[in-house]
């Protein structure tokens, strides 16, 4: 079983997100980056389909600047046999149809059985690579898998719907799933497994071009419609204001 | 036609983020005179295509296939892909629900064309057509344009419009086909199910203390429980604290938990993001506790605290007790 994993590097839920004066982006500069959150998952899911098969290859796959190195040798301590960078200066396109194209054509020709990626970015969100990835290049494909069951050729992936609701789906290999959070705990590096990470292949290619057939106007902070009772003071003044307000306003107690 | 509304089947009535979708398409189309049409499709679509055409659009084109009678990702987008090409819309709207999310970037895949998306607002001021987008959690938001010949795909986030608001008319009915093969459809697909609630219903509770990421680690749980119970408020979470496996996903609140609409939702480290606000905005008061001021749950919240949790949580369960 060869497996490819897809992973971004994103802004951490708790980085600051200054935006760049002519608005048309983040700063990077100020960014704290980490691992997607849904891409962590589905590395995990990835290893985990390894280890139980006792046999076959992940392999990290990511786009981006140098930066981006940083999630791929963590993917590497992870657990993963080598990895595939596709360079780029920038952060690359903001539109998946050129980003999945660049996958595609970086994975043609190794025939992979599955493809894994998160089902969607914490950073622009588009949350369209994996699913257009499997269209272009001829693959079943399922979304926000919350389990996987893997044999006789093919992948049983259990969906996540809407309000709670599961669907259990069957698909032939190869297949591009994209993976929701939760469906497993992902593991950290072992000191071992960063130790060994050095030592793992990084294959750095060129991207394939594109023209963008979206792109972003203007970046800005949401403006607030919402007249919002700001609660005051030290903390002790905040929980008693917090008490009167529930007892004298909301009417709870 | 101009524009073209993809409507959803749920349950034997149109999705209602497809009735949102509508009103977004009456907004473009008045606004650049532009002709609407709404696509309905399955084994038998006629009870949709009759609701569809109790709206203002210019017609209902309706596919009866027996390859769509239950849904599948390469089935619908092919379908979809085909009916595109026969009308040539320069528009083609959706709900941002999870069946779109399934299969619509496939057909943008087919079509090359781009697909914008989850967006929460249109603008069409002189003349030119921009989107807006969430990003980053909700924490900031973008304009997006396409660029390009259409058509261009584009879906709204639920709530983005109010399905109150769908004008309504008669639309003609058509009947539309597509050439589907059985040998297109490479899933097999078994029926939708729900998991135990187990015990946990946080739709009729009159106060909710819901506990979010910011809560730092499983041992601090007991705080916010020890503050329910103090309050007599159920608990809930967001989506993290379950992934983590720090509280059963009976908790979980939002797009793919449950709907509340308590008369206090008192969030402890939430930051907002719209997958968790869908579930819980409806709440009569909300009252955010996070130690970030510039977190998006304080545009939705009635009352809000910046401070930290671990601070103020043991407080507030005391001074109440
Ligand atoms: C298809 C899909 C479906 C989803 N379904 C759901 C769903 O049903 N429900 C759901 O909740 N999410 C859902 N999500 C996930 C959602 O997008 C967010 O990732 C999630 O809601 C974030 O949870 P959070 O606010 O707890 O965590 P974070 O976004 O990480 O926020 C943590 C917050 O805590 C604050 N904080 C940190 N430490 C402290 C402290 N000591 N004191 C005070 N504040 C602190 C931070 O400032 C931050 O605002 C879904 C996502 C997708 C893509």
């Amino acid at each position: 079983m060869k497996i490819a994993v897809l992973v971004k590097q994103v802004p951490g839920s708790e980085s600051p997100l200054p935006i760049q004066s002519d608005q048309s982006w983040v700063d990077e500069g100020g960014i704290a980056y980490v691992m997607n959150e849904s891409d962590n998952y589905a590395l995990e899911e990835a290893l985990q389909i390894k280890e139980q098969n006792g046999e076959g290859e992940v392999v990290v796959v990511s786009l981006g600047p140098d930066r981006i190195q940083k999630v791929i040798r963590e993917g590497l301590a992870k657990g993963a046999d080598r990895a595939i960078h596709i360079k780029t200066d920038t952060a690359g396109s903001v539109d998946p149809l050129v980003t999945a194209s660049q996958f595609a054509d970086a994975l043609k020709d190794e025939n992979f059985d599955l493809i894994f990626s998160g089902l969607q970015s914490d950073d622009v969100g588009m949350g369209q690579t994996g699913v257009i990835m499997g269209e272009l290049m001829g693959m079943a494909t399922a979304s926000l898998a919350m389990a996987t069951e893997v044999g006789d050729g093919k992948i049983k992936v259990k969906r996540e719907l809407e309000a709670g609701w599961f669907q259990w789906v069957s698909l032939s290999l190869p297949a591009s799933i994209t993976i929701q959070s939760g469906l497993n705990t992902p593991r950290y590096p072992s000191l071992k497994g960063i130790m060994g990470a050095k030592k793992k292949e990084i294959t750095v290619i060129e991207p394939s071009g594109g023209d963008a057939k979206q792109s972003l106007d203007k970046v800005y902070v949401p403006q607030s419609e919402k007249q919002t009772v700001m609660i005051e003071g030290s903390v002790d003044q905040q929980v008693e204001k917090l008490v009167d307000t529930m007892r004298n306003d909301i009417k709870v107690l | 036609m101009d524009i073209l509304i993809i409507l959803e089947d749920n349950n034997g009535n149109i999705h209602r983020m497809g009735l949102e979708s509508i009103v977004a398409a009456q907004q473009l189309g008045s606004e650049l005179g532009l002709s609407t049409g709404a696509l309905v499709m399955g084994a038998n679509a006629d009870a949709l295509a009759e609701e569809a055409s109790q709206y203002n659009v210019d017609e209902v084109i309706k596919v009866n296939d027996p390859l769509l009678a239950s849904y599948s990702a390469d089935g619908y987008s092919e379908a979809v892909k085909q009916i595109i090409e026969q009308e040539n819309p320069t528009y083609v709207l959706f709900g941002h629900t999870y069946q779109v999310r399934d299969y619509a970037p496939r057909v943008s895949a087919k079509l090359m064309k781009p697909f914008l998306v989850d967006n929460v607002a249109l603008s069409t001021e002189g003349g030119k057509v921009v989107f807006t987008k969430q990003m980053f959690n909700a924490k900031l938001f973008s304009d997006v344009i396409p660029s390009g010949e259409g058509p261009y795909l584009v879906s709204f986030q639920s709530a983005a419009f109010s399905a109150d608001n769908a004008a309504s008319g008669s639309a003609s009915v058509r009947e539309g086909s597509v050439n589907l093969d059985a040998s297109m459809i490479k899933t097999e697909s078994e029926e939708p199910f729900q998991e135990e609630a187990g015990g946990v219903d946080l739709t009729s509770a009159d106060l909710i203390v819901s506990v979010g990421r910011g809560i730092g680690k499983e041992e601090n749980i007991p705080l916010a429980q020890e503050l329910a119970k103090a309050l007599g408020a159920e608990l809930a979470s967001s989506r993290p604290v379950v992934d983590a496996g720090w509280l059963p996903s009976a908790h979980q609140v939002g797009s793919s938990g449950q709907s509340v609409s308590p008369k206090m939702y008192l969030a402890l480290g939430i930051s907002g993001a719209i997958q968790h606000v869908v579930g819980m905005k409806g709440s009569k008061n909300i009252v955010a506790i996070n130690k970030d001021p510039e977190a998006p749950i304080f545009e939705i919240a009635d009352y809000g605290v910046v401070g930290d949790v671990l601070e103020i949580v043991p407080k507030l369960t005391e001074a109440l007790q």
